[in-house]
């Protein structure tokens, strides 16, 4: 499960000498090919489309690009989400949110991936299996788990007032602080696992090397362990940081009505406003905004790994 | 002194038409060529070795010849058959891989009978030629086991077993011995070449051992950079190196540079650092040339005494280290060149020792000119 | 300082679980009130066995999960052989890119762009008819053909070249050689890459409301609605559901692997 899949293609590869495969190798060729092009690519062409039509009160909700040969498209939509600040403070918030809960998922991450790839052969299998089965649970039901513990007479609220250090319940739900905690905790199995990946590969006579030519622990980790290391934190913060930016289902259900993040916006716009010509734009407008610094990101993890 | 021999060595007169033609062949990927004009004829029934370091081309060459690679230029004959336009699967080769490649889903039988089976050859004819090749390589008991759960000897052989039942014309071999490890490496050589015996295929095997080319092989065609340098049967090739790399690539060897200072019909003497070097005549060597003379570190004697040999020199033993069978001395001339020379520990003889000065002798006949 | 890692790492651990045990434990509660303990109680249990919506939805989910992942399979290992042994070819950077692309695009403009090429297919063409399973199950298919081909590739990367190069040097056509040997030795990559495909797209709220239509609510999208009015111990019985057939799955499967060592 990495992002960064640059698989070499195109290497060696059996020629196809006078065998007549060549309309069989197009026909392999074409099936995904033309699936994804016409599932994948040809629908941000429409996108494209309609996000520079007028909203109009019609099944579909939207009005004509061309009428009459004239061609009626504008970009008023997208001058609607500038004139507005909640677009842009969403899309900005989106990318605080990613940014905290990556380190935060990172400083949870690292200590619990090294201590699996550290420790004994039956264990570790165990720990990694703990680790990956939440991952096969439904999302979902992890993220509603968070409501039952956090809401006013949830379980955690009752466990402090019972203990008597609190003695009126904490506002927890609705908040950022639950957004954050939700994302860390769904988040986290993705973190550990190309973490651990990377550690558990760390050769063992390193450190004692290190050890050996009188670092001590600490030094030792800073000037070994996590440079060798950094190949497994850049995947693993990717793995989190990408979706995090577009997520809807955390903020929705943990989140309060201040909680902005640019994937409800765009949820919000087209169920609750049912604007589809905006939720459109706001789509193309992240694809440019998201994929974009996506990208670089990509190229950077390249150039680390 | 030596009993007549009645090997068959079809390629020194040349009589017969040879089995396999490569003419002028090469390989180009992008701006580099792999294998650069190359051209080769070898004989039924011969086993013979391609020998070069990484990189030299002798792996491509071996999978233009199974139809892995298509050449840039060039054209393969096998049985005075043009192999141009033939695909991999209906070629009358079969390769055995460095890898082994031996499918992990199929039990040894199922290996080495899958190629039976796209002949479409009857069940009862697979199953008697599989047991046939089983026992050939003795591997009987081991029919149903898995290439995972056999040591890496035995996978060996299941790949050679696997790549002879369908009795290819030509068998190429892409480092066969190269996995194993030294002493079984030295026992399977011996039945690599008794199997090849058994039943006359003629074999050609891609290796880096030079030992390894030495014992098996009836001619070796040295590769560099992406030519074949030289070829000619094992003798040959150490003995009368063609030129300073093959002198080099093969054995130890000392290389003294210099001149050709006189050419007299019965020998040619070479101006070096060291002195006039005498050696046996050799055509197409003109006067003042650049040249090596390349002289085998067991060719050279060591004596206290001053010896009457045709070159003689005097040295200091630099260091020594001692074999078991022979002794290495790195012996330094008053030219500054340091000389390897190996002594057979025999009886008797007191051994030299750090700084002694010894004298050393060669007979001219034991000199090799080189170019460069 | 040696204490340091086992702690967090405990922490850790306690995090991952205390909520998973939380629905669970809650799940047996008498009380409606889904974290104020009143007693064990499995009735839970039998209201969601009688809830019509949630069987309805279950059906639903279960059979668009079956068959994209398996139409998932099919396409991501084309995609992924055609990546990794047809060499260069005029188009691999495009489709190279819509391979991995869906990987990192956001679910929302998935399901949104997903939704409006069908909107206009049904004006332009009339197909497909109106959404519903089968529009979910295209949709869904198209963002787990990625993971697949991610999964199928790295795996065909692996595998040795000269395998196949052996099978054709034995007599064996190009076609011949996928199904006797490069399908076989990457079967584990696709049957891992089947189950994650069946897994995501059983878990998958976003896309599918999108996407979907009147009748084919996905068990996501039913779950999603009753949390969003507040906790309901029903869904809490079906999370803990969820997590014994998953825990059992993975306690075979480790079982299964390690008897196959």
């Amino acid at each position: 499960m990495t992002i960064s899949t640059h698989v070499s293609g195109g290497g060696s590869h059996l020629p196809a000498p006078a065998e007549g495969l060549g309309w069989g190798r197009w026909a392999v060729i074409a099936v995904p090919f033309l699936f994804l092009l016409v599932f994948f690519l040809i629908p941000f062409l429409v996108v494209g489309g309609i996000s520079l039509r007028d909203p109009m009160i019609a099944r579909p909700p939207y009005g004509p690009l061309f009428e009459d040969g004239a061609f009626l498209g504008d970009l008023e939509n997208y001058l609607f989400l500038l004139s507005d600040s909640l677009y842009i403070t969403a899309y900005l918030n989106s990318l605080k949110i990613a940014a905290i809960s990556t380190v935060l998922t990172l400083m949870i991450g690292y200590p619990m991936a090294y201590a699996i790839a550290r420790s004994p052969e039956p264990r570790r299998s165990i720990l990694l299996m703990l680790v990956v089965l939440p991952f096969w649970t439904s999302f979902l039901l992890r993220v509603y788990a968070w409501i039952g513990l956090l809401k006013g007479n949830g379980v955690i609220n009752n466990l402090l007032l019972w203990l008597g250090v609190i003695d009126q319940p904490l506002v927890m739900l609705q908040t950022d602080f639950a957004v954050y905690v939700g994302i860390v905790y769904t988040y986290l199995p993705f973190m550990i696992l190309p973490l651990y990946a990377n550690l558990v590969k760390l050769d063992g006579s390193l450190l004692e090397a290190s050890s050996d030519l009188g670092a001590g622990p600490v030094t030792t980790f800073l000037r070994v362990t996590l440079p060798l290391s950094l190949p497994g934190i850049v995947a693993g913060c990717m793995l989190v940081f990408i979706p995090v930016i577009g997520e809807f289902v955390i903020p929705a259900l943990l989140g309060g009505p201040d909680t902005l993040m640019i994937g409800r916006v765009l949820w919000d716009e087209f169920f609750s406003n049912r604007d589809w010509t905006v939720a459109s734009a706001v789509a193309i407008v992240m694809l440019v905004a998201v994929v974009v610094p996506i990208l670089g990101l990509r190229r950077i993890a390249e150039r680390v790994s | 002194m030596a009993a007549p021999d009645t090997y068959p060595r079809p390629w020194r007169d040349q009589t017969d038409p040879p089995f396999i033609r490569i003419k002028s062949i090469t390989k180009r990927f992008g701006d580099f060529a792999a294998v650069d004009d190359v051209s080769l004829d070898i004989w039924q029934g011969e086993l013979f070795c391609l020998l070069g370091g990484s990189g030299c081309g002798k792996s491509t060459l071996l999978r233009m010849l199974a139809g892995f690679e298509t050449p840039t230029a060039g054209v393969v004959e096998i049985d005075g058959q043009d192999m141009s336009r033939v695909p991999p699967f209906a070629r009358p080769t079969n390769m055995m891989f460095q890898s082994y490649a031996l499918f992990p889903h199929m039990s040894v039988e199922k290996n080495i009978a899958y190629g039976l089976q796209r002949d479409g050859l009857g069940r009862a004819e697979v199953a008697g030629r599989v047991a046939e090749m089983l026992k050939l390589v003795q591997l009987d008991g081991l029919a149903k086991r898995k290439p995972h759960q056999l040591s890496g000897g035995q996978r060996q052989r299941v790949a050679l077993a696997r790549s002879l039942v369908k009795k290819p014309k030509l068998l190429l071999l892409d480092e066969p011995l190269g996995a194993l490890d030294k002493k079984l490496r030295e026992e399977t050589q011996f039945e690599l070449m008794t199997i090849q015996d058994q039943l006359g295929v003629t074999f050609i095997v891609v290796t880096h051992d030079q030992e390894e080319a030495m014992t098996l092989s009836t001619r070796i065609g040295v590769m560099d950079a992406g030519r074949i340098v030289q070829v000619g049967e094992p003798r040959d090739i150490y003995e009368r190196p063609g030129s300073r790399f093959v002198a080099d690539f093969i054995g130890s060897v000392n290389l003294f540079e210099g001149e050709v200072e006189a050419a007299a019909p019965d020998f040619m003497r070479i101006r070096t650092a060291e002195g006039g070097i005498l050696v046996p005549p050799e055509a197409g060597f003109g006067s003042r040339e650049k040249v090596a003379v390349a002289v085998r570190p067991e060719k050279i004697r060591l004596s206290r005494e001053a010896v009457g040999a045709d070159n003689a020199l005097t040295a200091v033993v630099e260091d020594y280290a001692y074999m078991g069978d022979c002794t290495v001395y790195k012996l330094k001339l008053p030219s500054g060149r340091v000389v390897s020379v190996t002594e057979t520990n025999g009886f008797g003889a007191e051994p030299f020792t750090w700084d002694e000065e010894v004298h050393l002798g060669w007979p001219a006949a034991a000199g090799v000119l080189v170019r460069g | 300082m040696r204490l340091f890692l086992p702690i967090v790492a405990g922490l850790g651990f306690l995090f991952l679980y205390v909520p998973i045990a939380s629905l669970v434990i809650f799940s047996f509660n008498e009380s409606k009130l889904v974290t104020v303990w009143g007693g064990f109680s499995t009735k839970w249990y039998g209201e969601l066995f009688r809830d019509p919506q949630i069987i309805d939805a279950f059906q639903i989910s279960l059979t668009i999960a079956a068959i994209s992942a398996t139409l998932a399979v099919a396409l991501g290992t084309l995609a992924a052989l055609v990546l990794v042994r047809f060499g260069p070819f005029w188009g691999r950077p495009v489709l190279s890119g819509m391979t991995t692309a869906p990987l990192v695009m956001p679910e929302v403009i998935t399901g949104l762009s997903l939704l409006l090429l069908f909107v206009s297919m049904e004006r332009l063409v009339g197909w497909p008819a109106g959404r519903g399973m089968l529009t979910i199950i295209i949709a869904h298919t198209v963002f787990c053909m990625a993971y697949v081909a991610v999964v199928v590739q790295s795996r065909l990367v692996d595998m040795d070249d000269s395998l196949e190069e052996a099978a054709m040097d034995l007599g064996a056509r190009r076609v011949r050689v996928f199904f006797d040997i490069t399908l076989p030795v990457i079967a584990p990559a696709l049957i891992s890459g089947w189950l994650l495909a069946f897994t995501l797209s059983l878990d998958d709220l976003v896309v599918a409301s999108f996407v979907s239509g009147p009748g084919s609510s996905t068990l996501p999208m039913v779950i999603f609605s009753k949390v969003r009015l507040g906790v309901s111990p029903d869904v809490n019985a079906l999370a803990s559901l969820i997590i014994l057939v998953v825990a059992l799955g993975i306690g075979l499967a480790a079982l299964a692997m390690r008897k196959r060592r």
